[in-house]
């Protein structure tokens, strides 16, 4: 038989008795709905997950830190690392030697120190970062208000929404809604804000110290930094607002006010790291206590990681974590794939029971087909085909059903999370692959369904089925 | 192959159906059901044949052995120089798809089509293209004298309407045997003479042999050119019919 034959033939078959086979249409359905319904929140989470995670800035980030700050990321590496005395300095050659690195896009000092800054005439204490100009492209700046920073050395600055509200006074009271970044920025976009803080000037370490105090430095103290400390102040720009936090994986020290990088070199700002200097032998040229180091692609973060360590500095990346969470999210969808087809399961013995339901009440007319010429084959394929029908049926219904299910989880849980007073997710999410992957998964579980009745209906002996009843 | 040639063609088309010792056995648990027993008979190309007996004589199991509905457990079934008994399961589907035509008492219609659907579905199994079926369901339902209610249902029509409908079925494929189980035994006695006649024509015009099981004595006389009586599955009479020929003749039936 042809095959628009064969389709014809069974879709007439299929409304001849249309209540039983609608019903079973919708149990395929329902059972394609729950596993579309299933995978897509399954994708849908990951997504959200690693949309979060890529803003962050850092997925594709190594951070590198000197051994001799005696401050380790990974607590396992503590027996393996060399002494720290032996360690090399973080220092600027180091970074340049690490920007040399195959795969780095970039190695950039990780400056940042807490100071105050004057605003109307109040004081505010907060954490200052210097941002490379690559920042411009991080998607955490893509709902920023104003601009970013003009130049590399620009006395310009971007403040965090929080450290905004601060200034203006608006801090929001726990519970109570945030004031959106662009009523935030209005007041203050091109205002200037004075920023107070301590330079190191570096003294020759031959120069006798003018407090008299020359006589307690010991003779064999050349090698060790020298310096004084001065007190500035700086008139800045205000040019941004920024509604995400670029810096969200620092946790409690994350600066909520950022500065151009080379602005904040020139400065010389003093950082933690400078008392140790004044004890242990120093480089001439700056050293820092982090390295942030920006890889081509997050999948080449670990040679870059293990070039680092070879180089005699401990490092921290995010791929231990993007690793478990990826494992976490195949498991995850594994699991709602299973108990989505479990319901498409049971939904395929729906489709069995009907098949062979057919075959007995239909029992006669399969015999006069056979009497006028139908083959076995011809038998077969027809109770494949109406099987097949009801799988396509069944899945593009499934599929609008499982979308419409999707739509409501992503409603209900977003006016939850308003409530809550986060800000809405996508948590549910149909690509096009799944929809085709979810019918062409009920045409194979209906048709697999439909082989033993197709058997059974093939192998009819048409004299018996034809005898008087 | 080249001397026998002229010799077996012969014999070929005179022969459409030759059983040889044909044997149909059930096993009904403990007992064996001898339905056919040992039945040998010829029938030349172009007779039309009446296979008589009682109830459970064996003339509708001897009638399915040559459709091909079921096949024998011994012997042989030779029909326009096939032996049956050889054929696979797909080669016996096109034997009665394209060889035989049949036609059942109880009309074995498909309740869901309508007329012209029923009539056209062997040409489907046939693989014939949807546009020629049209007018090749409506050739042969004209033959039959169908000619209206081509849409209605078989549920809709009269006994008459629905085997004239299944003749046409049975002739859409232009087959060499009309096999017919039966065919008057639903209908009123005037119908059932209408329908004898339109087989009567279609063996005349067409050539085609037909083999009609029937109870009725009266009506193989009337109609057959060959009357084979069949008892317990083994054949007990096979007499040639002269009232046949005075029968057929076109000045009678006007």
């Amino acid at each position: 038989m042809k095959a628009h034959d064969l389709a014809e033939l069974a879709i007439r078959n299929l409304r001849e008795s249309v209540l039983r086979n609608s019903l079973t249409t919708v149990g395929i359905s329902v059972g394609v709905a729950s596993l579309v319904a299933m995978l897509s929140l399954g994708i849908g989470l990951q997504q959200m997950a690693t949309r979060r995670l890529v803003k962050s800035g850092l997925f594709d980030t190594v951070m590198v830190t000197s051994r001799r700050d005696l401050r380790n990321f990974n607590r396992n590496e503590d027996g393996a690392s060399p002494d720290p005395a032996q360690s090399p300095v973080l220092d600027e050659p180091a970074r340049q030697k690490i920007e040399r690195l195959p795969n780095v896009v970039e190695a950039y000092p990780d400056l940042r120190f807490i100071t105050s800054f004057t605003f109307d005439d109040k004081p505010h204490l907060t954490m200052v970062a210097g941002i490379p100009s690559s920042y411009k492209t991080n998607d955490a700046f893509d709902g920023m208000q104003g601009s970013f920073f003009s130049s590399d050395m620009a006395p310009e600055i971007i403040l965090q929404k929080t450290f905004a509200a601060e200034l203006l006074g608006k801090t929001p009271k726990p519970g109570s809604e945030e004031a959106p970044v662009a009523e935030l920025a209005k007041p203050l976009l091109g205002k200037e804000i004075s920023m107070r803080y301590a330079e190191r000037v570096d003294v020759p370490a031959s120069q006798s110290n003018p407090n008299g105090n020359a006589s307690n430095t010991p003779p064999d103290s050349i090698d060790a930094a020298t310096y004084s400390i001065q007190s500035h102040e700086l008139k800045l720009k205000i040019v941004g607002v920024t509604d995400l936090d670029p810096d969200s994986m620092r946790g409690a020290a994350r600066a909520r006010v950022l500065l151009p990088l080379k602005l904040v070199q020139s400065l010389h700002v003093v950082q933690p790291n400078a008392l140790r200097d004044t004890t242990q032998a120093a480089s001439k040229t700056p050293t820092y206590s982090t390295v942030s180091v920006r890889v081509k692609d997050p999948a080449r973060i670990q040679g870059v990681e293990d070039a680092v360590k070879k180089m005699g500095f401990n490092t921290f990346s995010m791929l231990d974590a993007t690793r478990s969470l990826r494992r976490f999210f195949a498991v995850l969808d594994i699991f709602l794939g299973i108990f989505g087809s479990l319901a498409l399961a049971v939904a395929s013995i729906g489709i069995i029971n009907t098949l062979v339901m057919a075959i007995l009440e239909r029992r006669r007319e399969i015999g006069i087909m056979k009497a006028i010429g139908a083959s076995d084959v011809d038998v077969q394929k027809l109770f494949f085909a109406e099987a097949g029908v009801m799988g396509l049926l069944g899945g593009a219904l499934g599929v609008a059903l499982g979308w419409m299910i999707g739509r409501l989880i992503n409603l209900g849980t977003n006016v939850y999370l308003r409530s809550q007073d986060l800000t809405p997710e996508q948590i549910w999410f149909v690509p096009w692959w799944l929809v085709g992957f979810a019918i062409l998964f009920a045409i194979i579980v209906s048709l697999l369904s439909g082989l033993y009745p197709a058997a059974r209906a093939a192998r009819l002996d048409p004299v018996q089925a034809l005898r008087y009843e | 192959m080249m001397t026998a040639s002229p010799h077996s063609n012969g014999s070929a088309s005179s022969n459409a159906i030759r059983t040889e010792n044909v044997c149909r056995h059930y096993v009904m648990g403990e007992s064996t059901i001898r339905a056919v027993d040992g039945i040998s008979v010829d029938v030349p190309s172009g007779e039309f044949v009446a296979l008589l007996g009682t109830s459970g004589s064996g003339k509708s199991s001897l009638l399915n052995l040559i459709a091909g509905l079921d096949r024998p457990t011994s012997g042989a079934v030779i029909v326009e120089g096939k032996n049956l008994a050889a054929m696979s399961r797909q080669a016996l589907a096109q034997h009665r798809l394209r060889t035989v035509g049949m036609v059942f008492q109880s009309f074995n219609l498909i309740p869901s089509m309508t007329v012209i659907e029923n009539v056209e579905l062997p040409l489907r199994f046939a693989e014939v293209e949807r546009s020629q079926r049209d007018t090749l369901a409506r050739e042969a339902l004209d033959r039959v004298g169908l000619g209206r209610r081509l849409q209605h249902r078989p549920s809709e029509l009269s006994g008459g309407e629905q085997q004239r409908t299944a003749l046409a079925r049975a002739l859409i494929n232009k087959p060499k045997l009309l096999l017919a189980d039966e065919p008057t035994g639903n209908l009123d006695s005037r119908t059932g003479t209408e329908i004898m006649n339109l087989i009567r024509e279609v063996n005349e015009s067409l050539g085609m042999t037909v083999v009609m099981v029937t109870h009725e004595r009266a009506l193989a006389g009337q109609y057959a050119q060959r009357m084979i009586f069949l008892a317990d599955g083994k054949l007990v009479d096979d007499q040639p019919n002269p009232a046949s020929a005075a029968a057929s003749l076109p000045g009678d039936r006007a």
